[in-house]
């Protein structure tokens, strides 16, 4: 596969992403405005998490989109920002996104797994 | 309105520096008029160029108080409401002396994506019937009146983050011919504008499309290409 | 001879650097987020400690700015789908007051929840 070919793909994926992660975002902004109040106890978060499966799911499918989403857009800005060849952005990128699939299915578990 | 201009002036190459002049204004002065004023009155050995002076060429497209033009058709009432104007050369591109660059890399770019027309026809075969209100032919009409003035790349931030971008002239150039039904060179055309020296690169700043003298907008071709090229891309073709 | 302030000067440009510096600032945020809500292995009372101690108006200020630039990153986001895989109507200038408008609506609604 030629680089242009891999980069054509990336920018499909990071579109792709994008369009999941726009109805996911549409429904945290809606949640996490309605739930605050005041701010946010560990019983407003919890009491809402503990054991519901469709929050696991919708969340889980949240942090795989953002998975893929950012990591793409910071090799982009290491490129052009930062100077970065190829190479190290791209190696850069994968270990966020390493980072994010861990943290945010860690995330998703701690507040749903009693 | 005050009777004299004061012009800051690009004079040397890469290293140089602004010289000051005086120039007398005139009813619908230019900046060209202005350039022309100084290297012919007051500093013989100013380097810029021109040929037509009405809008045609576009040989005269340098950076005015910041932002690329057409000089021969900025008028400078327009542009020195305080009585100053700032004059340099194109930016993104190598200056040869004063206002005056390299238009190769520009052009290279051009060949680099494949902007010329590969045809299969020959002269045994009846014309291609083109009817002009389909959206291929309406998509390459709306991008071929490019004349290759360089604004566009001048304006746009991805050339000078990336040094191998096509840029938005070169691309638009390859959207006219991927819309030409009797273009013949369609998948190398899109392996040579895909990728981050490509069209995938452009980040919708549309600084090409606001100042395009032309009124071209390249980000819509190269959307196109985008679409065209991830397409390809993820069948395996690219 | 570098690029100067008036070449920028427009509503397309600043769409642009608002989206990457939302996006910049969301991807910094993230890993912080996840960490946070991950103190909930612990049991609900080390979630609640962790609350408690993001409970100062400057970490509020943090929050709100972020839910902000989350709502502007979206806005613009879809914008860019559109111009990117819609039929082309121009950079869609309507769409950049859109994310304007929608980062103001939410900072608003968000600003009096967090009051309330």
């Amino acid at each position: 596969m030629t680089g242009a070919a891999v980069q054509a793909k990336l920018w499909y994926w990071q579109r792709i992403s994008a369009m999941a992660l726009a109805v996911c975002v549409v429904v945290h902004l809606a949640l996490i405005v309605l739930a605050a109040r005041g701010g946010l106890t560990a019983a407003d978060i919890l009491g809402r998490t503990r054991g519901n499966v469709g929050f696991a799911v919708f969340y889980a499918a949240f942090v795989i989109a953002c998975t893929v989403h950012v990591p793409i857009g910071l090799r982009t800005i290491a490129q052009e920002w930062l100077g970065w060849r190829e190479r190290a952005s791209s190696v850069a990128a994968l270990l966020v996104a390493a980072s994010i699939l861990v943290l945010g299915l860690r995330a998703v578990y701690a507040v749903v797994a009693a | 309105m005050e009777s004299t201009l004061h012009v800051r002036v690009w004079r040397g190459a890469k290293q140089g520096r602004y010289v000051d002049y005086d120039v007398p204004r005139s009813a619908s002065q230019t900046v060209l008029d202005v350039v022309t004023y100084i290297q012919r009155r007051l500093e013989p050995s100013l380097a810029y160029r021109f040929a037509c002076r009405v809008g045609m060429c576009g040989s005269c497209a340098m950076t005015v108080n910041g932002v690329p033009r057409w000089t021969c058709r900025t008028h400078v009432e327009k542009v020195a409401q305080d009585g100053t104007l700032t004059i340099g050369p194109l930016a993104h591109l190598p200056v040869i002396r004063d206002l005056v660059t390299d238009m190769r890399e520009f052009f290279d770019k051009w060949t680099r994506a494949r902007g010329t027309f590969a045809g299969r026809a020959t002269r045994h075969d009846d014309f291609v019937r083109v009817a002009p209100a389909t959206p291929a032919r309406v998509a390459a009409d709306a991008g071929i009146e490019c004349i290759g003035c360089g604004v566009c790349y001048a304006a746009c931030d991805v050339v000078a983050w990336r040094p191998a971008f096509l840029g938005p002239a070169a691309l638009n150039r390859a959207w006219t011919l991927v819309n030409d039904v009797r273009d013949d060179g369609q998948k190398e055309r899109l392996r040579a504008v895909a990728g981050d020296a490509g069209c995938h690169a452009c980040h919708t700043q549309g600084s090409c499309a606001e100042r395009c003298p032309k009124r071209i907008a390249p980000t819509a071709g190269i959307a196109g290409l985008k679409r065209l090229a991830a397409r390809a891309a993820m069948r395996g073709d690219l | 001879m570098s690029a100067s302030l008036a070449l920028h000067a427009h509503p397309s440009w600043w769409a642009f650097i608002v989206h990457r510096l939302s996006g910049l600032a969301l991807a910094l945020f993230l890993p912080l987020h996840f960490l946070a809500l991950a103190t909930a292995l612990a049991g609900a009372d080390a979630l609640d400690g962790f609350l408690r101690y993001t409970d100062r108006p400057l970490v509020k200020l943090a929050e709100w700015g972020l839910v902000v630039l989350l709502a502007l990153h979206l806005t613009g986001g879809i914008r860019l789908l559109l111009i990117e895989f819609g039929p082309w109507s121009g950079l869609r200038k309507d769409w950049i007051a859109a994310t304007f408008g929608v980062g103001t609506v939410v900072g608003l609604v968000y600003a009096l929840r967090l009051a309330a």
